[in-house]
């Protein structure tokens, strides 16, 4: 079998802290194909720590340190900052929450989705254009003559997500990361905009790394999940066997899930007092 | 009908939120505000221990002449005609006459303004073409030595008084290096040659043709203007490193590192960009404070300007001199802050 799209093998990330360093992520290690990979954990877990290291997005004072990174026969954590520009967004690229934040509030959403293509390719602005409409196109934005001429505040929640996905996708990357990116949304749309990340992941053949604290929303969209606990990663299940779950954080997050068919007063609550090693 | 229907509220709502309700809300606004500044002035020149009676006809003139001319000044008029006679009188560009010139005040003005104007405008864009870049470098690089060495400049700009800085630069650049011509606005021998079209003398200069008298007049200029431009830029400097740091907090410089912009179009095209809105007021503030003239530094530099002239006229007790002058400074704040306004409506798209 040939070497995976992207590995990572001990990634720790560490912080300053009034007494000390803190280390936020201990050691996570994982390969990704071009699949779909989820990490679930509750907040403060290192889920976004985790997915900026992927890109060395992470500034001083955050100190990053990885065994290996490897992306596409790349080590990542040795490129230079020029090297790395080209890996980012075209290569591998990152959807964030909310898009109310993520967007620039000051650029139309034409400009901000044809910088994304234009930072890689030299490319006649005609093209770029036509690229532009055609993207938004696939993102099923209807009318994107008029869209691209919009202002972030301009359009819906959803809207905004779905320009967030176009303008990540655009230089048509090998893996996304998408971290959390329905929980800014209206419960309505959100379903909508996981799928069309879904068919655009399996349209392209790209890899995906799902971030989310929701544990069957990550098992319904991916093939496998990790799951972090306090900067570690407590376990690896196939998707379709979280069942199968054997550590007791897993097994705590999947007690918690509401259930249509049964009757609870009252919803257990993770046990904080449980510390969990691995 | 029910007091609380949201009908009629919301037409007027409507009606004032179309591109004509904009203007016409701006030009109310900016003549309410006019109009305050000149009851104010009016109010000053009510209230003032100082009699405009005497102060023309001198305290040794006849009870008739003082009569005569306390009915031709209208004082005896009701209040609310003598403000309509004031701002009359305001708007027809006429602030009587200066006890200490001679003149009328508006010649004065005409005259002393322009020098300041120039002096101003140069300082401005020292401030902002300096103080801009050292604050957004400053937030680049904030917490590091860079920011350190930006954060003195800056403090040496707040807390160094002003004539002390021009005297020590005269003697420096002046009588030490020789770089810089020394106090006053042109060398004698080149003095009331070019003829007056804006009162800027290298305006002036450069209408006429006359490259010589340019030179001079810069170099006469260039240095109250660079410590003008020095003040005004640690101020501009702190406020555009703190809107930097602010916008290098949000999401969407993320947004653009992932797309692989570059870091210096991060930092120029995506967080500078916003702010130009919020530094518009910023030097817009800063801009109309050096218009209201300096007066440490235009008396260190021997500089006929406005603050010169205020400033004499209010030891003199020349009322119509400190009003006219006062109006003048008043009306120049009122400008630049609707003008700022203004640009701040059309700049960012989420106020349109
Ligand atoms: N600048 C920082 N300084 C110190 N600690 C930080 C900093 N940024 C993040 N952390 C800590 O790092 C830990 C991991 O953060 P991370 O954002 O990866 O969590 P997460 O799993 O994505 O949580 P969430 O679901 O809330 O997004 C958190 O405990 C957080 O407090
Ligand atoms: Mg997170």
């Amino acid at each position: 079998m040939s070497a995976p799209l992207l590995q990572m093998r001990n990634l720790r990330v560490t912080f300053p802290g009034p007494r000390g360093p803190v280390q936020v992520v201990k050691g996570v290690s994982f390969d990704l194909g071009r699949e779909r990979l989820g990490i679930v954990g509750e907040s403060g877990s290192g889920k976004s720590m985790t997915g900026r290291s992927i890109l060395r997005l992470l500034k001083p004072p955050a100190k990053v340190e990885t065994d290996l990174l490897r992306f596409d026969g790349m080590d990542l954590d040795q490129l230079s900052e020029k090297q790395m520009r080209a890996v980012r967004g075209a290569r591998i690229s990152m959807v964030m929450q909310d898009p109310k934040f993520s967007l620039n509030p000051v650029m139309t959403i034409g400009t901000q989705i044809a910088e994304a293509l234009r930072v890689h390719e030299k490319l006649p602005r005609r093209e770029i254009e036509a690229r532009v409409i055609t993207m938004l196109e696939q993102v099923r934005i209807d009318d994107p003559r008029r869209v691209v001429k919009l202002y972030p505040h301009e359009v819906s929640g959803g809207m905004g997500q779905r320009v967030m996905i176009a303008m990540m996708l655009i230089p048509q990357p090998d893996i996304l990361i998408a971290d959390e990116p329905t929980s800014a949304l209206d419960v309505s749309v959100q379903a909508q905009v996981l799928d069309l990340i879904e068919a655009m992941i399996a349209k392209n053949g790209m890899g995906l790394i799902l971030i989310s604290h929701d544990l069957e929303l990550v098992a319904r969209y991916c093939d496998r999940v990790l799951v972090m606990h306090r900067g570690r990663v407590v376990e690896e299940l196939a998707a379709g066997r979280l069942h199968e779950a054997r550590h007791p954080y897993t097994k705590g997050l999947l007690a918690a899930v509401p259930q249509m068919d049964e009757r609870r007063a009252i919803l257990p609550v993770l046990d904080r007092a449980a510390e969990y090693e691995t | 009908m029910s007091a609380l229907s949201p009908v009629p509220d919301r037409s007027l709502a409507a009606r004032f939120s179309d591109r004509t309700g904009t203007v016409l809300r701006f030009v109310l606004v900016t003549a309410m505000t006019f109009l305050g500044l000149l009851a104010i002035t009016f109010f000053i020149g009510r209230i003032v221990p100082i009699d405009p009676v005497v102060a023309i006809v001198g305290d040794r003139a006849s009870q008739e002449v003082y009569d005569a001319t306390f009915r031709q000044l209208g004082l005896d008029k009701p209040l609310i005609t003598q403000f309509y006679l004031y701002v009359r009188d305001v708007l027809t560009g006429n602030f009587g006459m200066s006890l200490s010139t001679g003149r009328p005040v508006v010649e004065d003005l005409a005259r002393f303004f322009p020098a300041t104007f120039e002096m101003a405008t140069f300082g401005i864009i020292i401030g902002v073409v300096l103080g801009v870049p050292m604050g957004v470098i400053a937030a680049a690089n904030a917490g590091t030595w860079i920011d350190q060495v930006i954060r003195v400049l800056g403090l040496l700009g707040y807390s160094v008084p002003a004539f002390w800085m021009g005297l020590v630069g005269l003697a420096v650049f002046y009588a030490g290096l020789g770089w810089v011509a020394g106090p006053g606005r042109i060398d004698i021998f080149y003095d009331g040659i070019t003829p007056v079209v804006t009162g800027m003398l290298t305006v002036d200069a450069l209408l006429d043709g006359d490259v010589d008298i340019f030179l001079n007049a810069l170099s006469h200029l260039i240095l109250p203007s660079a410590i003008l431009g020095f003040f005004s830029l640690a101020y501009i400097a702190r406020m555009t490193r703190s809107f930097m740091l602010d916008q290098l907090s949000q999401e969407y410089v993320i947004t653009a590192r992932v797309k692989g912009v570059s870091e210096r179009a991060v930092i120029w095209k995506h967080a500078f960009y916003p702010i130009r809105v919020q530094l518009i007021t910023v030097i817009g503030l800063s801009y109309a404070v050096l218009l209201e003239g300096s007066v440490m530094i235009e008396i260190v530099f021997s500089w006929p300007g406005i603050g010169n002239y205020l400033t004499t006229a209010l030891l003199s007790a020349d009322m119509n001199a400190v009003l006219g002058a006062t109006i003048l400074i008043g009306t120049v704040f009122i400008v630049i802050n609707r003008t700022s306004d203004m640009l701040y409506r059309v700049l960012d798209p989420r106020s349109r």
